[in-house]
């Protein structure tokens, strides 16, 4: 297939000789003021989940306040809701966001880039650009063969699974804004950190001849026009599909956050996972790196962790490390990088959430 | 008429598998559909974001499951 020929191809996802943009009406005022008022009752509603979930537990189900049972089933009924309600408003937005922003798009505004801006902008993209991790692989010899560096590749590959709307929301319902924030920013330092390294390394020969010798292969797709009815739809399309399938483990995440707020004893943590255990981190990113799990899974329990004595750097760590390497990636990732790069990669990462999770544990 | 999906085999890759030749047999149009998981085949045509759907070398959909109805406006 002839470059030039993929460019001309019409678009067939969603521009407008497709059924699917037909069914998408303009955005009618109506619709407006409809949006505007679920937004007000989300707020209502939001607001009155903590009176309600107290009234459940203490009056309804009549448990003793300051029993242990009565926290954990409070704790659950007041947190289940508060974290779906926040996820659906999130992902909502979050998916509107992503309609600006395509892999294509973002390769063509790093491919120009030099190093050390290269770096910076990769992370920041990989917070908004849709990105699957099952596409790491094609996503990498993508960005490569269209001349993105070595280096600003793997920042957008860090940054893009570790730093995401998901994380950013179970940490500020569960911990507040400024953890939230925290991690958020040295989720971000990390990957443009671990990138920079790996591109000053020059490691380029570690990448497997195959992928060395492709030639760039064009954009396949041309850019796609959308309305905002289509990207109200896309955000909709998040909701149904990223909600759908973490709500699971949010819930048996907030299930097992519950039972150690209610049954663990205070300050039972802070002996293993407490500030002054000085082998707590690397303990925490060795348990880490291998283990595999959404951010949806881990927010809840860290949140209960931190509860009892655990040190903030320390349970952060934990959960860089379980989102941003995992074992099923290295595993894929072997198909395009010689086992140096992987090991290099590895190392790099982990040693930039180290210096998070002791940064934290000494300053906080 | 030949439907290539490309993926290295994600939940999402599987659905638009499966959703492709759920199509092909509704509407009866001769078409083979071919699974591409191998990550050289599908860097040369260009694709890097997965799922993707090619006929007869034409991408038709690059990063996501495609909508039925589109499917069926691909066949005809």
């Amino acid at each position: 297939m002839e470059r030039s020929e993929l460019a001309n191809a019409p678009c067939p996802c969603g521009n407008d000789n497709t059924p699917n943009a037909v069914v998408a009406q303009p955005w009618s005022f109506l619709q407006a003021l409809l949006g505007i008022a679920g937004l007000a009752a989300w707020f209502v509603v939001y607001r009155q989940l903590e009176p309600m979930a107290t009234y459940l537990t203490y009056g309804l189900f009549g448990l003793t306040a300051g029993s242990r049972l009565g926290g954990a089933v409070q704790f659950f009924l007041y947190d289940s809701p508060k974290v779906m309600m926040l996820l659906t408003l999130v992902v909502f937005g979050v998916g509107i966001i992503r309609s600006f922003f395509t892999p294509e798009k973002t390769r063509a505004i790093l491919a120009g880039k030099s190093e050390a801006v290269g770096n910076v902008l990769a992370a920041c993209l990989g917070i908004v650009t849709p990105f699957c991790s099952c596409s790491a692989v094609p996503l990498f010899i993508g960005f490569v063969t269209a001349g993105v560096p070595l280096g600003v590749t793997f920042s957008f590959l860090i940054s893009a699974p570790m730093v995401n709307e998901v994380a950013l929301v179970l940490l500020y319902g569960l911990l507040g804004w400024r953890v939230a924030a925290l991690y958020l920013g040295t989720g971000l330092l990390v990957a443009i950190f671990a990138g920079w390294v790996i591109g000053r390394l020059g490691m380029e020969r570690h990448v497997e001849l195959w992928v060395r010798q492709m030639l760039a292969s064009g954009a396949g797709m041309p850019e796609e026009r959308l309305s905002w009815a289509d990207r109200i739809e896309r955000g909709k399309g998040a909701v149904r599909e990223i909600v759908a399938k973490v709500w699971p483990y949010v819930i048996a995440g907030i299930a097992i956050g519950a039972f150690i707020h209610g049954y663990v004893p205070e300050g039972f943590m802070a002996r293993i996972m407490g500030k002054s255990v000085w082998w707590s981190v690397p303990v925490a990113v060795l348990i880490g790196v291998p283990m595999y799990s959404n951010a949806a899974g881990i927010v809840p329990v860290i949140h209960a962790l931190l509860e009892k004595g655990a040190a903030l750097g320390t349970v952060l760590a934990f959960m860089m490390s379980v989102i941003a390497l995992s074992l099923p990636e290295l595993v894929i990732l072997r198909k395009v990088l010689m086992p140096r790069l992987i090991a290099v990669f590895v190392g790099v990462v982990a040693a930039g959430i180290l210096l998070v999770g002791y940064l934290f544990n000494t300053m906080l | 008429m030949h439907i290539k999906v490309m993926g290295p085999g994600c939940p999402k890759c599987t659905e638009a598998e499966k959703l492709i030749k759920a199509a092909v047999a509704e509407t009866g149009v001769a078409a083979t559909v071919e699974k591409v998981t191998d990550f050289q085949e599908i860097a040369k045509h260009g694709v890097f974001s997965t799922p993707a759907v090619v006929i007869d070398g034409q991408i038709k959909c690059v990063g996501k499951v495609p909508t039925k109805a589109e499917v069926v406006a691909w066949l005809h």
